[in-house]
């Protein structure tokens, strides 16, 4: 198939960016997106150009760190997907597509549609951890834990920290990465002494990072390339409101 | 240099606890006047800065990702081993190192693989303790699975997800160990040199990819945790990212490389679907504990799988090796399955692949799930509606991947498989310490050669990084610190440093002054081309000569007609890429001039010349007991130095999965 693309293109942090339009040719539907990409660069290159600087890396859907927005969605058009796991059989002969990058005040845009996410890695320093040093664990199986919890704690720490949910939220929030986070350690034994501080430090650290608040849109769910639901969302809220009102810490 | 694997007298179950016991120690006052480098941080990296740092080292942690999070362990799916016998099938230490050294087809060393069976327990309890949410059963304890090359159940996993939840687990360390100041991160960074100070390691020269600024980092030690080199095949299961720079750029300042031809083929990927596709994705070997791998017993056969009749089906795993069946080590299901397509019997449109089936299994457990609740057997349909569910709690991110990657139902159609390049069991050399050939410089993880002779088990990826990031080199490092307590800080503007990086400076800039008109990436597909053709899941003789002659002419050519847009001072994705091919190059060299050197079959590495006359591997212990090290000496140069293996307990025999 021949397809239209316009894409966002941005030097630096500091300069404008804007949308270029590029034509390419032959694509087949067994493709995925990153792969008409790297067709695309190749392109770029040979005609003297600059090829355009995306995020990826796992191209199998588990690092997290391509980060495309295509026509209007995180990932592109389908669900619980990442833009490395789309194939080119969603689009069709003739299609223009729009790709840009996370569009958010705590993302910056480093060049083209990579942008600057390690505020994430800020908050998890915050508290996103169990304070437990190499050779301190007991057995194992000492501390059985409710198959429902490890499964529920399993499924929230299943996120992969892209950052869709922050990219495709009108207020920029990133309460359902770290909603995932503090309820994967919440519904743990092991997360259990540092329960109170840990919400209350990533909550702190997610606000002056610059990401805005939740209004329940559950755009974020609908996004999410893992499901992560946005009942992590919900187990955020009371875990923060528990600790506020019993933490010495506040 | 003579080689010196280090490793302590005494009885092989003694050798760790005895050298624990009596290694140098460096006290906490000292510890914080130590600054040690990282490169790397997947689960050996992450381990290795966390601990180091929890221990008041001064550590310095470098990836070339945006995060330290994204390393490609991540992407590891089935699980990880440990010798906890908790399902009470007559597992043990004993058995674990048993079941490794004879998968490796005895090319590992002995003393390096008890080691790591003996600390594979705590690597669970320590992962549970940071919250690594593992797959449970309803009684509240962890559950197990099998993996191929053994009879018990000793796999613990999380989903189709171990490798990332382990990961989050080790990095969500790193990350405490940031916030505590004891660890600096540097993400986006790329190590493109070591530095060498009368002999020993002392930094690196790393460039900062946002920038492309090159910064010069002093420290006491350093630890390569740089991951393997499939990506020298092109077309592998590894990340775009994966490469072999950093290990290279230490071979060619003095450390060997041990056993580079050793590669692993995993025998169940998605099939290549054509000319494209720029990476290879597994369907997790966990798979094999349900799925039966077979091909139509025509050759040719064009009939959909649904309507070949079970009569007319070759399940050939189960038939050439009736003991472990669907579950033998990787290298055999590879070769099987390379056999079978290569006679003509392989399926889908290129007929380069085998079915992996599941409808038995899904069959098997609605049968089960229907009794439990006393509901009626006869009901085919329910009764896969049952089974179903059941495999989808197990497998279903993988079900899901696979569909989305060929838009195929694999609940509703066997899945379509065929080997690719995987994981790498050669590396830098190490000794015992996992220090590498120069003091000072230690390599971790998939980046050595130690533990897996010449075929990994399954399963024993994440265990290996682990192992020597937690419970290996905390102890071992502070053996060679402990001497370094009186070394201050060196300045970087040491004629060493300076030196150092006006080199990569001046590779840099060579590379971007050639503007040739090929590009990097049809350079790096041609000499995947070479290694899998010549250097894939069987070599010759003839082929690998070749190769080399190829790959020569290839270097020629990249070094003299390159096209890399952009410039220096900036981000610029093709120079970084432009860098890791140059390497792996060079790598590919040595790995066919290994190759031609091993004239025998072990593990993964088939020499056509060297086979039983069922077509079985056929090793040759009286002439190749021996970890090969090269040593650098130049370009297109290298010396071959031996390290003899010694068989204290696991004697080497022809190994047998019938």
């Amino acid at each position: 198939m021949n397809l239209t693309l316009k894409v966002w293109r941005q030097k630096n942090p500091k300069s404008a960016g804007k949308l270029e339009t590029y034509q390419v040719k032959n694509i087949s539907s067994e493709m995925s997106f990153l792969e008409m990409f790297d067709v695309l660069n190749e392109q770029l290159i040979l005609e003297g150009k600059e090829p355009i600087a995306f995020d990826h890396d796992c191209r199998e859907g588990i690092c997290g760190m391509c980060s495309m927005f295509i026509n209007g969605q995180a990932h592109g058009p389908w669900q619980q997907n990442t833009t490395c796991q789309l194939h080119m059989r969603a689009f069709k002969d003739g299609d223009t597509i729009v790709v840009e990058p996370w569009r958010s005040k705590a993302f910056p845009v480093i060049k083209d549609l990579v942008v600057d996410r390690s505020a994430f890695d800020r908050i998890i320093q915050a508290g996103g951890y169990i304070s437990v040093n190499t050779g301190n664990a007991v057995d194992a199986n000492a501390i059985p834990i409710d198959k429902k919890d490890a499964d529920h704690a399993f499924m929230a720490a299943a996120c992969i920290g892209c950052g869709a949910c922050v990219a495709t939220c009108k207020n920029g929030s990133a309460m359902l990465f770290v909603g995932a986070k503090v309820s994967q350690l919440a519904l743990l034994p092991q997360g259990a002494p540092e329960r109170e501080s840990r919400v209350l430090n990533m909550v702190a650290q997610m606000d002056k990072e610059g990401f805005g608040n939740c209004t329940n849109t559950y755009a974020c769910e609908a996004e999410c390339p893992k499901g992560i639901s946005v009942a992590n969302i919900a187990r955020l809220n009371s875990e923060y409101l528990k600790a506020g009102l019993s933490s010495e810490e506040k | 240099m003579a080689l010196d694997a280090k490793i302590p007298q005494g009885e092989m179950n003694e050798k760790w606890s005895d050298y624990k016991g009596h290694v140098k120690l460096v006290n906490p006052a000292n510890k914080r006047k130590l600054e040690v480098i990282v490169v790397g941080t997947g689960l050996a990296g992450a381990s290795a800065a966390a601990s180091l740092g929890e221990m008041g080292y001064q550590v310095k942690a470098f990836c070339f990702q945006d995060s330290p999070r994204r390393a490609h362990s991540i992407a590891a799916q089935g699980g990880i081993n440990a010798a906890k016998n908790y399902q009470n099938d007559g597992d043990s230490v004993f058995r674990l190192f048993y079941d490794t050294v004879k998968g490796g087809d005895y090319r590992a060393r002995e003393a390096n693989v008890h080691r790591l069976a003996e600390v594979s327990a705590a690597i669970i309890d320590q992962c549970v303790a940071q919250g690594v949410p593992f797959a449970r059963e309803y009684g509240g304890l962890l559950s197990n699975r099998s993996f191929g090359g053994t009879q018990v159940q000793r796999t613990f996993y999380a989903a189709g997800q171990t490798g990332q939840q382990l990961l989050l687990g080790a990095y969500s360390a790193l990350e405490r160990q940031v916030a505590l100041g004891n660890v600096t991160m540097y993400s986006r960074h790329e190590m493109l040199d070591v530095v060498k100070i009368d002999g020993k390691a002392r930094g690196i020269i790393a460039r900062d990819l946002v920038s492309g600024k090159l910064e010069r980092h002093f420290g006491h030690a350093v630890l390569l945790c740089t991951g393997g080199y499939g990506n020298v095949f092109y077309l592998s299961t590894n990340a775009m990212g994966s490469n072999v720079t950093a290990a290279w750029k230490a071979h060619k300042k003095g450390a060997y490389f041990g056993n580079p031809c050793f590669t692993q083929i995993h025998p169940t990927c998605i099939p290549v679907s054509g000319d494209h596709q720029s990476k290879l994705t597994l369907m997790s070997e966990s798979l094999r504990n349900d799925g039966r791998i077979w091909v139509p017993k025509q050759k040719g056969d064009q009939r959909k799988p649904a309507d070949i009749p079970e009569t007319e089906r070759d399940y050939y795993l189960e038939r050439r090796y009736p003991a472990f069946g669907n579950l033998v080590p990787r290298d055999v299901a590879s070769r099987a399955a390379k056999e079978r397509c290569d006679e003509g019997y392989g399926v889908g449109t290129t007929r380069m692949a085998v079915y992996l089936d599941f409808k038995d299994a899904i069959m098997r457990y609605g049968k089960t799930e229907a009794g439990k609740s006393g509901q009626d057997s006869n009901d085919t349909a329910h009764i896969f509606a049952l089974g179903k569910k059941v495999v989808e709690e197990k497998y279903g991110n993988l079900f899901e991947m696979y569909e989305k990657i060929t838009g195929e139902n694999p609940y509703e159609m066997p899945m379509r498989i065929y080997p690719a390049v995987h994981y790498t069991m050669g590396g830098l050399w190490v000794d015992y310490e996992l220090q590498t050939t120069v003091q000072g410089l230690y390599a971790l993880g998939e980046a050595n050669f130690s533990d897996h002779g010449a075929n990994r088990l399954g399963a024993s990826a994440l265990m290996q990084g682990l192992a020597d990031g937690y419970f290996v080199i905390p102890y071992t490092l502070g053996n060679y610190l402990a001497d370094e307590i009186r070394t201050a800080t060196i300045a970087t503007d040491h004629p060493a440093f300076v030196e150092a990086e006006q080199e990569v400076h001046n590779r840099l800039n060579h590379l971007l002054q050639i503007n040739g008109s090929q590009t990097v990436e049809s350079f790096h597909k041609r000499l995947g081309k070479i290694m899998w053709d010549k250097c894939g899941m069987a070599r010759n003789e003839h082929g690998l000569k070749q190769a080399i002659e190829e790959i020569r002419q290839l270097k020629h050519s990249f070094w003299t007609d390159v096209k890399i847009p952009g410039s220096l001072s900036e981000f610029n994705p093709e120079l970084d890429k432009a860098g890791r091919v140059a390497d792996f190059i060079e790598l590919g060299e040595l790995m066919c001039l290994d190759a031609l050197t091993r004239n025998e079959s072990c593990g993964g590495h088939f020499r056509e010349e060297s086979q039983t006359e069922e077509g079985e591997a056929k090793r040759d212990d009286v002439n190749f007991a021996f970890v090969s090290a090269w040593e650098h000496q130049g370009d297109s140069r290298w010396e071959l130095h031996r390290e003899p293996l010694h068989f204290e307990i696991v004697k080497p025999t022809q190994r047998s999965y019938k």
